[in-house]
């Protein structure tokens, strides 16, 4: 039977995010798979060029709507390391403790994404509905359910009262209750456990050659974990597991992260224990001397890395975002391979992608050899134009009817 | 052990519980104490010092100096982001977070929120002679 390319994307309902992926079948097999980015780009780090960095932390905690926490840690850790700054360890445990819960929310979200992908909505709804307890603790520590905006330079901007702490510790027992259920549902349902094996399979080795990151690397037997490896924040304080699996597919990943949930309440419960008195912020100056940084973070999809380049004024010359999708990507081609058509949903589910965080510039090489050069915008608009002409869509005649409509 | 249905449980308890979901637009739901809904803006206490516009990540501030000692601010609610960055730039706290979250509005026009300033201190009589 001869081989044929199906398109998946940019706009499909298998897809949370509009992405391209053409797969080349033979029947109902996978051969091998080819993808596209670049169709959520928005230019955010020339935008951070043209704001301050108290403006340019807002803008980078919007890169992603569910990891905000990290990238505006990553991205500040950066900049305090240019100008020198030791922030208080009260504000370094507040962060640590937004990031647990934090990688609480995402992980839990991806329970029920990977349930509705698979056509478990029950788990989707059940797990979703234990998401809420941590939202809304997030809600009370920050203000905010997304984009907690608990960062600023030098510091945190609110702190945590003790009433809020003992709620903290109240949460964590609700959610150890209900995840400790959950493991026994992935353990034991004997449904989740045939869907999923097997799925996705990707060896050690490849893993580790095509640079994953995070649970997805983990489940492969990786044992790779910035908080450990390279301890940021208030991670060096306390004793944590990282979690690894030897499954190598999709069920792997699904058991990496519900033990690290298992991790994270552990940790919560350290850092409450632990927190020192003392201020939460320190003075930060408006202009950041000349210098960069580069900055590595444990982002609840992965590592995540943030390069910063300062010139001395209060704009950054440079910022570089390297989400930790965009490093798990070049695995998910590995992992479709030898798979059915039916499991692309939840293959490319299982690195909990999230492609608008990804997008950045890139510049595609022909190797073919074919032209390539620069257009400018209004060259690029004309030769559109010209283009529909030629299919026969004159945009001026479509204008001039708009504008007649418009005035009758 | 591995056993199929072993949500089956969970599903038909949930039968008798009270519903996790809310009925929103009758039930209200209120936001934390700390929640940053709507900005407030306290004309009597603006300085003019211009910091919050500075700092709004999308300008969407704008405070105008209309007499001596008096300022009008001026917010467009479609670009604010809600991070309440111009409460903590403010010195004099002349901008608080207010609860107020249901913003959502037909026209745009609308979304342009004019605080007006204090009318001036009426003028002091002239000294009697």
């Amino acid at each position: 039977m001869a081989n044929f390319k199906i398109p998946i994307g940019p706009q499909h309902p298998a897809l949370k995010e509009p992405e391209s992926f053409t797969i080349t079948l033979n029947g109902e097999t996978i051969i091998e798979m080819d993808m596209r980015l670049g169709y959520n780009h928005r230019g955010i780090e020339k935008a951070c060029e043209e704001r301050s960095y108290i403006q340019a932390m807002y803008l980078v905690e919007r890169v992603c709507g569910i990891c905000s926490h990290s990238h505006s840690t990553c991205f500040i850790q950066a900049v305090e390391e240019i100008a020198g700054l030791a922030i208080p360890a009260r504000a370094q445990y507040i962060r640590t403790i937004i990031a647990e819960l934090e990688r609480i929310h995402s992980h839990l979200l991806w329970l029920g994404v990977a349930g509705h992908e698979i056509g478990f909505d029950t788990l989707l709804m059940y797990s979703w509905r234990d998401r809420e307890v941590v939202m809304d603790t997030l809600a009370a520590l920050t203000g905010n359910r997304v984009n907690y905006g608990i960062n600023t330079i030098g510091g945190v901007r609110r702190d945590i009262s003790k009433e809020h702490l003992a709620g903290l510790l109240k949460t964590m027992d609700i959610l150890e209750e209900r995840t400790k259920y959950y493991i026994e549902v992935a353990s034991e349902e004997i449904t989740l456990i045939q869907r999923l094996s097997g799925v996705g399979f990707i060896s050690h080795e490849d893993t580790v050659m095509l640079g994953a990151v995070g649970p997805t690397a983990r489940a492969s037997g990786v044992d790779r974990d910035i908080r450990r490896d390279d301890p940021y924040l208030a991670y060096k304080d306390i004793e944590f597991q990282v979690i690894t699996d030897t499954h190598n597919d999709v069920y792997g990943r699904t058991l990496v992260r519900v033990g690290e949930l298992m991790q994270c309440y552990s940790m919560i419960r350290q850092l409450v224990a632990k927190i020192p008195e003392g201020p939460v912020t320190v003075k930060a100056p408006r202009k950041i001397p000349a210098g960069e940084a580069f900055s590595r973070y444990e982002a609840p999809r992965g590592e995540d890395v943030h390069y910063v380049k300062a010139n001395g004024t209060d704009k950054a010359e440079r910022v570089k975002i390297r989400a930790p999708t965009l490093a798990n990507l070049q695995s998910v081609a590995r992992m479709m391979e030898n798979n059915r058509l039916a499991d692309v949903p939840i293959i490319i589910a299982a690195i909990d992608p999230c492609f608008s965080c990804t997008d950045r510039m890139i510049r595609i090489n022909d190797t073919a050899g074919r032209r390539k050069e620069t257009i400018s915008w209004q060259a690029l608009r004309t030769h559109s134009l010209e283009w529909y002409r030629k299919q026969g869509v004159d945009f001026k005649d479509l204008n001039a009817k708009m504008r007649q409509r418009m005035k009758a | 052990m591995i056993k199929p249905g072993k949500m089956l449980r969970e599903v038909l308890t949930s039968f008798f519980q009270k519903p996790a979901t809310v009925l929103y637009p009758y039930v209200k739901v209120l936001m934390p104490d700390r929640f940053r809904g709507k900005i407030r803006f306290l004309a009597t206490l603006c300085i003019g010092c211009k910091l919050c516009m500075r700092d709004c990540p999308t300008n969407c501030i704008t405070i105008t100096k209309v007499g001596d000692k008096r300022f009008q601010a001026e917010f467009d609610l479609d670009q604010c982001i809600y991070c309440a960055q111009c409460v903590d730039s403010c010195p004099k706290k002349a901008l608080e977070s207010t609860a107020d979250y249901e913003l959502a509005q037909l026209q745009r026009n609308k979304l342009k929120m004019i605080y007006h300033a204090e009318p001036p201190p009426p003028q002091a009589a002239a000294p009697i002679e």
